[in-house]
């Protein structure tokens, strides 16, 4: 699967979208997903919640094992997917469309430091050596 | 390097997503964890077991070493292929492995034991046959692979694919086995299903295994067969027991015959011991999975998660845990998953049988 290249991606394997009013909306990627295997459950973040970069903000379980989700860059939680809660497969089946939560990010500048898709590509197929 | 069994390229073939399952590179999935769940619930998946080890028996006194070496009495082993399921006890009462011994003839059992424990198990053994000078033949068997066809449909798929094994299946009941010529046709598994373990040599594996698929059967991995077995409540070594329990705290009670006069290896240890806990299933009421080592609170003291996962037959989590004697199904209990606790339910187990819930 070729990575979105409109998106921004982190270490820990959540992808990042910009909104064009400055908000970002997550999610895990392909790759991850893939590793976990199919999807049982999603805890989502609350609404208002405010986190900071790296922090273990959600989680998402698949049949075989629990994986945490963590804020791309420090921000405050504006919204999250009650769709992937309710059917987690979704992340299997569609895992760009399929976001997780929406959050306000402190500092913009903070997402250009994420990777770019070539970036993340490269990790994953480090990650595979 | 990690072992391989001979299906190994063929699972490369298949796309399989492969693991270190105790030192052998071994499928876990072949795409979709749940939907080889569910053929095999609901029609036939087959699994690639070879990694387990077959140790053949053989020599005068068997009937003697083996009511010493097993925790379970082989003396209810009475007509030929007849398979008993016991422990294999260390001398504290402690389970070196659980495995399947098989009642051929009086010149001939057949031992399955698990695949991580083989070594430690042939050498227990070994050193068994010699401490007692039972002088028997033991050997492994590497050069045959095992293929386990499980689900409502595994004696089609079984007969489909190799013209000729129906009657050889014929009045074959559940565990017992038959061994006809390079072939030997267990009616076991580790599903919960109706199916068998069938044992060929291993340059015959890739040819029955390809004509298994072509007879409908779905592969499934090892992933797979962890959910099927804990859905069918049944243990699994070095998880929900292991060398520093005792069967009788582990839900196998059952295996260990304490009836008859034997001197087992380890009945003096647990004949002295003081049961305190129990293994028991657990139903999550809230949301999430409950996963392994996971902390369980009872008002009797606490317990811990041994095997957990979501159950795709009944769509929610379910869990073995050892957890203080004199809680009662029924009961709640609350579990530690992260930072919450939440609420389960103590239920007797089996979870499913033959595709059907039954709690």
């Amino acid at each position: 699967m070729t990575l979105p290249a409109d998106l921004k991606y982190t270490k820990s394997h959540e992808w990042v979208r910009v909104e064009a009013d400055g908000s970002l909306t997550v999610g895990i990627t392909h790759h991850a997903q893939d590793l976990l295997g199919d999807m049982v459950f999603v805890e989502n973040p609350s609404p208002g919640r405010t986190v900071s970069a790296g922090e273990e903000c959600a989680v998402v379980e698949s049949v075989k094992a629990a994986s945490d989700v963590y804020a791309p860059v420090a921000g405050e939680i504006t919204a999250a997917n009650a769709e992937v809660e309710g059917s987690p497969e979704k992340i299997n089946q569609d895992p760009y469309g399929a976001w997780m939560f929406k959050m306000k990010p402190v500092n913009a500048a903070e997402v250009a430091g994420l990777l770019d898709a070539a970036g993340y590509e490269a990790l994953v197929a480090a990650e595979a050596h | 390097m990690l072992k391989q069994t001979p299906l190994h390229a063929v699972h490369r073939e298949l796309g399989a997503k492969m693991v270190d399952f105790g030192g052998w590179d071994m499928p876990v999935n072949y795409g979709s964890q749940i939907e080889e769940h569910h053929a095999v619930r609901r029609a036939c998946g087959i699994f690639d077991v070879s990694h387990m080890l077959p140790v053949d028996v053989k020599g005068e006194g068997m009937r003697v070493f083996l009511k010493r070496l097993v925790a379970n009495n082989v003396d209810k082993l009475k007509t030929p292929g007849k398979a008993l399921y016991s422990c294999m006890l260390n001398e504290q009462g402690g389970v070196i492995d659980d495995l399947i011994i098989y009642f051929m003839d009086e010149q001939w059992f057949r031992i399955v034991v698990n695949a991580g424990t083989a070594e430690k198990d042939l050498a227990w053994m070994q050193r068994c046959n010699a401490e007692w000078g039972a002088n028997l033949g033991l050997t492994p068997r590497r050069d045959l692979a095992m293929i386990a066809i499980q689900g409502p449909q595994a004696a089609a798929v079984l007969h489909g694919a190799m013209p000729g094994s129906e009657q050889m299946t014929e009045g074959l009941k559940p565990f017992n086995a038959v061994n006809v010529g390079e072939m030997f046709v267990a009616r076991t598994g580790y599903t919960g299903e109706d199916g068998y373990e069938v044992m060929v040599p291993a340059k015959s594996a890739p040819f029955f295994w390809k004509a298994l698929l072509e007879a409908g059967a779905k592969p499934a991995g090892l992933g797979a067969r962890d959910t099927l077995r804990l859905e069918a409540g049944m243990n699994l070594y070095g998880q929900d027991m292991d060398e520093t329990v005792s069967p009788l705290e582990s839900g196998l009670a059952w295996t260990v015959d304490l009836k008859s006069e034997r001197d087992f290896v380890g009945r003096k240890a647990l004949e002295a011991s003081e049961i305190t806990r129990q293994l028991v299933g657990l139903v999550l009421l809230d949301k999430g999975v409950l996963r392994a080592h996971q902390k369980v609170h009872t008002k009797h003291g606490a317990g811990e998660i041994t095997s957990g996962t979501f159950s795709p037959t009944l769509q929610q989590s379910i869990a073995l845990a050892r957890i203080p004697l004199g809680i009662a199904p029924g009961e709640e209990v609350e579990v530690e998953v992260r930072d919450k606790k939440l609420q389960a339910k103590v239920v007797k187990y089996p979870f499913v049988r033959n595709g059907k819930a039954l709690i």
